[in-house]
Parts: structure tokens; sequence; C-alpha cells
């Protein structure tokens, strides 16, 4: 896997830098326009978010089943980028919406329990913080309750009445759209992968510190 | 610094849902001569175009940035810590 790192880096890096020019050439949306081509990060980005939570989630998780601290790295790893992705995703979003909607922010089901989301992820990293010694075992019940809300957020759309455009805008998109879309779920996801394999690197090596530290104190 | 941080993240959480407020009901009109400079206000799409990709870029460096000097410290002390461990032993 060490081996693979350097060139999944580039990869990401690579197609990070060429979706901008994809989304420049792609067509604008008829109602929407311009403003339209945030939809090009935006919505991959909730994806990354959703990925992230789950890597919290199933290592939180695994961290309350077998105890070992390993898994805490990805728990952690996981809840960071959830915070980190998901303020880009309340950010971009009412972005566009100032445009679409004319109102920066609506409470709309979607909004408001992505908005829930966050905030239980960045629960989790204050209570990592502040929480003392003992504290990952708690955070990790936070963060699934966290990992659950994932289905709430995303059918939210479909169940509720909401301005937030449906699930079904993405399987229905025109080819031309499309590729530069799925093009653009695949750098984001790629990116967050390699920031959470960063992120899982620095937690080992801090575990790994703190092994010497105690066995410095014997 | 990771104080800063973590209380920064601790004010925003709780001020993104009272920031994000329905705004008090208008209950008066107030005249003006002429009209309002904020009339014609709309947003240029490519404003808030540049401004989502440009945070986007932003955060993502920043936080790759971060981490990476969070990584190097964590480096710098194993390093110290672990030429104290032989000398005990």
């Amino acid at each position: 896997m060490k081996k693979l790192f350097p060139l999944l880096v580039v990869v990401a890096a690579v197609m990070f830098a060429c979706a901008p020019t994809m989304i420049l050439n792609t067509p604008y949306e008829s109602t929407m326009g311009l403003v339209q081509k945030i939809f090009y990060f935006h919505a991959p980005l909730g994806m990354a978010m959703f990925l992230a939570a789950f890597v919290s989630g199933i290592g939180s998780a695994l961290l309350l089943f077998t105890g070992r601290p390993r898994w805490d790295r990805w728990a952690v790893a996981g809840a960071e980028l959830t915070s980190i992705v998901g303020l880009l995703v309340l950010v971009t979003g009412p972005l566009w919406a100032r445009r679409a909607w004319g109102a920066w922010w609506v409470w709309d089901p979607r909004i408001t329990s992505t908005l829930v989301m966050w905030m239980i992820f960045n629960a989790y990293l204050l209570l990592r913080r502040y929480g003392g010694l003992g504290s990952e075992k708690l955070a990790a019940a936070v963060a699934l309750f966290g990992m659950a809300n994932v289905p709430f957020v995303y059918w939210s759309v479909n169940v509720w009445r909401t301005m937030h455009p449906k699930t079904s805008v993405i399987p229905t998109l025109p080819a031309s759209m499309g590729t530069t879309f799925w093009f653009c779920v695949a750098a984001i996801l790629l990116v967050t992968t390699v920031l959470i394999m960063l992120r899982v690197e620095l937690e080992k090596r801090r575990q790994e510190l703190d092994a010497l530290y105690l066995a410095a104190e014997d | 610094m990771k104080r800063f941080v973590m209380l920064a993240l601790l004010v925003l959480t709780l001020a993104v849902p009272l920031a994000a407020q329905k705004p008090a009901a208008q209950d008066e009109f107030v005249p003006v001569t002429g009209a309002p400079a904020g009339a014609q206000e709309t947003i240029p799409a490519q404003r808030l175009v540049g401004i989502a990709y440009g945070f986007i870029w932003v955060v993502l460096f920043g936080y790759v940035w971060s981490v990476r000097s969070r990584l190097s410290r964590v480096e710098r002390e194993i390093e110290t810590v672990s030429r104290r461990v032989p000398e005990r032993k």
C-alpha cells in the first residue's frame, strides 16, 4: 500500500488539476446558467463527506468491538475529513443557492440534515481534543451516530418536500454533463482517500510517540 | 494554535445555526428619496463560481499543509524522545 501511495497522490493531483478545465468546457444548464457549474464540485464533495463519515463510523465500530488502536486512527482521520469536506459542502451550497433560489440559506431537509451531520463530527473532534483519557470510546459512539445520519441526508430530498435537487438528477445527466461530473467524482473521492491516508499516517505516528513517552517514563 | 483552531471550530459550530436563522419579519417600510443603491443588486455568477472553487482549493491546500506540518512536528518529537529512551536503558 505504501508503494501505491505516491502513485495515488500523483493521479489524484492531476485529476483534481484537470477538473476545472473539463468543467469550463461543459455546456451550461438551461435555467441556472453558469452558477450550476458549482454542482460539479459541490455534489462530489457531498459524496466525499459520506465516504469520510463511513470511514469514521466503521473505524469507530471496529474500535468498540475489537479495542485495537489501529481502528481509532481511521475513526479520527474520517471524522476530521468529514468536518473539512463538510465545510466545503456547506459553503459551496449557499453560493449556488444565492443565485438559483435567491437565498443564501433555507431550512430545507437536505441542508439542515447535512448541517446536523457536520456538527456531530465537529462534536466528535471536540470530544477527542478535550475529553481526556478514554474519550475515544465515547467519541466512537458519537461517530456511529454521525454515520447513521448519512442515509437520512441522502434520502431527505426524495422523502420530504424540498427545494434541493433530487437524487434522480445524477442518473439522468446527459452525457455531456455526466462525463465531467463522474470525472469530478473520481477526482474528489481520490483526493479524499489520499487525505484520509495521510491523516491516518499522522495518527499512527502520534500513537508511536505516545508509546515512546510511556517507555521513556518507565 | 491547536487550541485556537478547536475554539474556532466550537464557535463556528455554535454560530452557524444562529447566524442562519430566518431574518425577523419586517414590520415597517422606511421611504428613501430616489432609488436605493441595492435596488438592482444581483451577484454575478462568475463571482459566486470563482469564490466556490477558490475556497475549495484554499481549504484543501491549507489542510494538506496542516497535516504535513503536524506530521513533521511529530517526527521531530519522535526523534528527540527515541534518543532519550536508549539512554535510560
